[in-house]
């Protein structure tokens, strides 16, 4: 009886939270625990992977497999695909929807922007945008989805509802990455090296970040993926090539530090209680481990070839 | 009479009927009998540059039709031996943002044209030191990289890797003798030694003889790490690797190649611009193609953050210090002050991968690490660019 209870407490220990990383160039994923800070599980994926995001209940995981020109659909607890989704060309980013029904996919190669229904699993809707759309965020009440175009160098405001663009708003050369706060849409321009914050009423410029990290040169700091805290006092931007990740006042835009990383920092995932930032770098293959408060790092994890995205995924 | 000079054909693009802002840009070809190469297997595409101006301007027009913009592309192609100033001429009648390929002395004889002094030119297809130096002129910038900065950027990999001491073999033709010049010139900069030269004189085809000449054209070499080549029209290059008497990498034409463009580039986006260019000229994209599509893709960055169309705006919108384009190497593309140059990255290729993206690391600049790269202010004797004031 008590060496069956042993037993049982050894196959699943401890229910531990878990970051899941998309391995861009060996079609993995890599599932770190968060208590022991190790790779507990490699599972894998389509044609490289890179966005990735759960559903609301964590029940199912979403992850663009971008050369498979599909969204796959996962099941956590097993690995296992469900099925795909037809998502257009070339899938690279998304945003599930409050409702948690539709996803905003971003085409790359295909300058559309691909709404689809997860239940039904059909295309709803797709919008011509600008070319190499990429970063994709929803606001928080769900009426409003942005699409950035890379190339075109645009924020693209699509009502939800309509599925018309309303809006067209430049930004610096290259966006990347787009995320809602309630008043605000922060979008971060990877070759212009800022990160220009909207407006969402006007949708005017209402600030632009930029950032100068001592003894780097100022054409390796690459603003990607970033993450707010839940009460929006804080960002922490990722930095790309400079191997930084910003930290930044939301009140002021004035950042605060920077934190050295890993090579090549692309996106991040806070763990279950905000108190660590995880951070995919595509070229030195690793995950950094940040703490928040203390804001420096304190461990770096073997993952796959270029991790890319990153989600958190609690386990009870 | 006349428009048996030259051909035009005005490229259907999406250029929306309702456009507030037209943008008419032509690309200007002057033709080139290309002399006969040792092999075939790579011949010279009909569209070099040409197909990178038309993909930079259907990426472009997405933009516009967000903004009210609409751009056309006009190619006007001369022959050899047509009359190209007067082709200019025509054409500066309806546009005033130019595309030249062409070699030097065409290219000046339209920037100096009277009625080009106040259009914006864009030289996409040589590298001469001159036109970046005594020979450059204020309407003139460059998006090809000169063959300097080609050069530096080989020397950089090379002072990294240490291979400090090269033996050159070099061509006969004038931009082989260019390239050349180049080379040493980029070596003395970064402290390599060209320990022994050899023009390459051979006049019998070597492919089926390279086993037996090769080795015994390169036998009587002093001892080397490197063999540079400089054979800019790709005619022996290509038979000297693997073929040498001492077991050494080739550099330069051929081998490990610094260039603007290559196939091989795949991060920093690239893979998408590949994939776009490749479905639309079904072929590889080349340097040349990379400098015609940076060239329209600056007017269209210029054109959208001004919302302009006139040369002057757009050329000091080009030329101001704070302007940064993406250009798919990772680093933001400007134009330098000092003489039109854009300042961008060279990848140094061989076949098959990137070796690296140069300026290397450790190669410091006080202004920006890509002016390690070609003709620096200090070494540059244009003063087109100076204010006059």
């Amino acid at each position: 009886m008590i060496r069956a209870l042993t037993l049982c407490l050894l196959a699943a220990p401890a229910m531990a939270d878990e970051i899941w990383v998309t391995n861009e160039k060996d079609d993995t994923i890599s599932v770190i625990d968060t208590e022991t800070l190790e790779v507990i599980r490699t599972i894998p994926t389509g044609e490289r992977p890179r966005g990735i995001t759960f559903s609301h209940d964590f029940s199912r995981v979403y992850i663009c497999a971008s050369d498979s020109d599909t969204v796959q659909v996962m099941d956590p607890a097993t690995g296992e695909v469900l099925h795909d989704l037809p998502s257009g060309e070339d899938p690279e980013q998304f945003v599930l929807h409050p409702d948690d029904r539709h996803l905003w996919i971003a085409n790359e190669d295909d300058a559309v922007t691909t709404v689809v229904d997860v239940d039904t699993r059909k295309v709803v809707a797709q919008i011509n945008v600008g070319i190499e759309p990429e970063g994709m965020g929803v606001s928080r009440d769900g009426s409003i989805v942005v699409t950035t175009s890379e190339t075109t160098n645009m924020a693209h405001w699509i009502d939800t509802a309509t599925h018309q663009i309303i809006a067209n708003t430049l930004v610096d050369s290259r966006p990347r990455h787009a995320e809602f706060t309630d008043t605000e849409l922060w979008v971060s321009s990877e070759v212009g090296g800022t990160v220009t914050v909207f407006d969402i009423a006007t949708k005017a410029e209402k600030a632009k970040i930029r950032f100068e990290i001592p003894g780097v040169n100022k054409d390796l700091i690459q603003p990607v993926g970033f993450e707010f805290t839940p009460d929006h006092s804080t960002a922490f931007v990722a930095l790309g090539p400079s191997n930084h990740v910003a930290v930044v006042n939301m009140q002021t835009y004035q950042v605060e530090t920077y934190i050295l990383v890993g090579r090549r920092v692309w996106h991040l995932a806070f763990n279950r209680d905000h108190s660590q930032l995880f951070t995919t770098n595509g070229v030195s293959g690793d995950v950094t481990v940040i703490d928040v408060a203390s804001r420096t790092a304190l461990k770096s994890i073997k993952v796959g070839r270029f991790p890319w995205g990153a989600a958190f995924r609690p386990t009870e | 009479m006349f428009r048996r000079l030259f051909t035009v054909a005005t490229l259907a693009v999406a250029a929306p009927a309702w456009a507030d802002l037209p943008v008419a840009i032509t690309y200007l070809r002057l033709e080139v009998d290309r002399p006969p190469v040792l092999s075939n297997l790579d011949p010279v595409p009909e569209d070099l540059g040409l197909a990178g101006a038309e993909i930079a301007v259907k990426d472009t027009q997405t933009t516009g039709s967000f903004l009210g913009h609409g751009y056309s592309l006009t190619v006007v192609s001369v022959p050899p031996e047509g009359d190209f100033p007067a082709a200019a001429r025509e054409v500066l009648k309806t546009s005033r943002l130019i595309l030249i390929d062409a070699d030097p002395a065409a290219i000046l004889s339209v920037a100096d044209l009277p009625q080009a002094q106040d259009a914006l030119l864009f030289n996409v297809s040589s590298g001469a030191e001159s036109l970046r130096s005594a020979d450059c002129r204020a309407n003139l910038l460059h998006t090809i990289p000169e063959d300097a900065a080609r050069t530096d950027a080989l020397m950089q990999v090379l002072q990294r890797k240490q291979w400090q001491t090269t033996v050159l073999i070099t061509g006969p033709k004038p931009a082989d003798l260019a390239f050349a010049e180049a080379l040493r010139r980029s070596a003395t900069k970064f402290g390599i030694t060209i320990a022994a030269e050899k023009e390459w004189t051979f006049d019998t085809d070597l492919r089926d003889s390279t086993m037996d000449e090769v080795p015994r054209f390169t036998q009587d070499f002093p001892d080397h790490d490197v063999i540079l080549v400089a054979d800019e029209t790709d005619d022996f290059g290509r038979y000297v690797e693997h073929n040498s008497w001492l077991p050494r990498p080739v550099a330069g034409s051929d081998g490990m190649v610094p260039t603007a463009w290559s196939p091989v580039i795949e991060s920093w986006g690239a893979v998408q611009l590949q994939n776009r260019f490749e479905a639309h000229a079904h072929r590889p994209m080349r340097g040349q193609d990379y400098a015609a599509w940076a060239a329209v893709r600056a007017i269209g960055e210029a054109v959208t953050r001004t919302n302009a169309n006139d040369p002057a705006t757009l050329r000091a919108f080009l030329l101001d210090p704070a302007f940064q384009m993406d250009g798919f190497k990772g680093r933001g593309l400007s134009f330098r002050a000092w003489n039109g140059q854009l300042r961008q990255p060279i990848a140094v290729v061989n076949a098959r991968a990137l070796v690296t993206l140069a300026p290397v690391e450790g190669f410091l600049h006080q202004r920006n690490e890509m002016d390690t790269l070609g003709l620096d202010a200090p070494e540059s004797a244009c003063t087109a660019f100076k204010d006059p004031a």
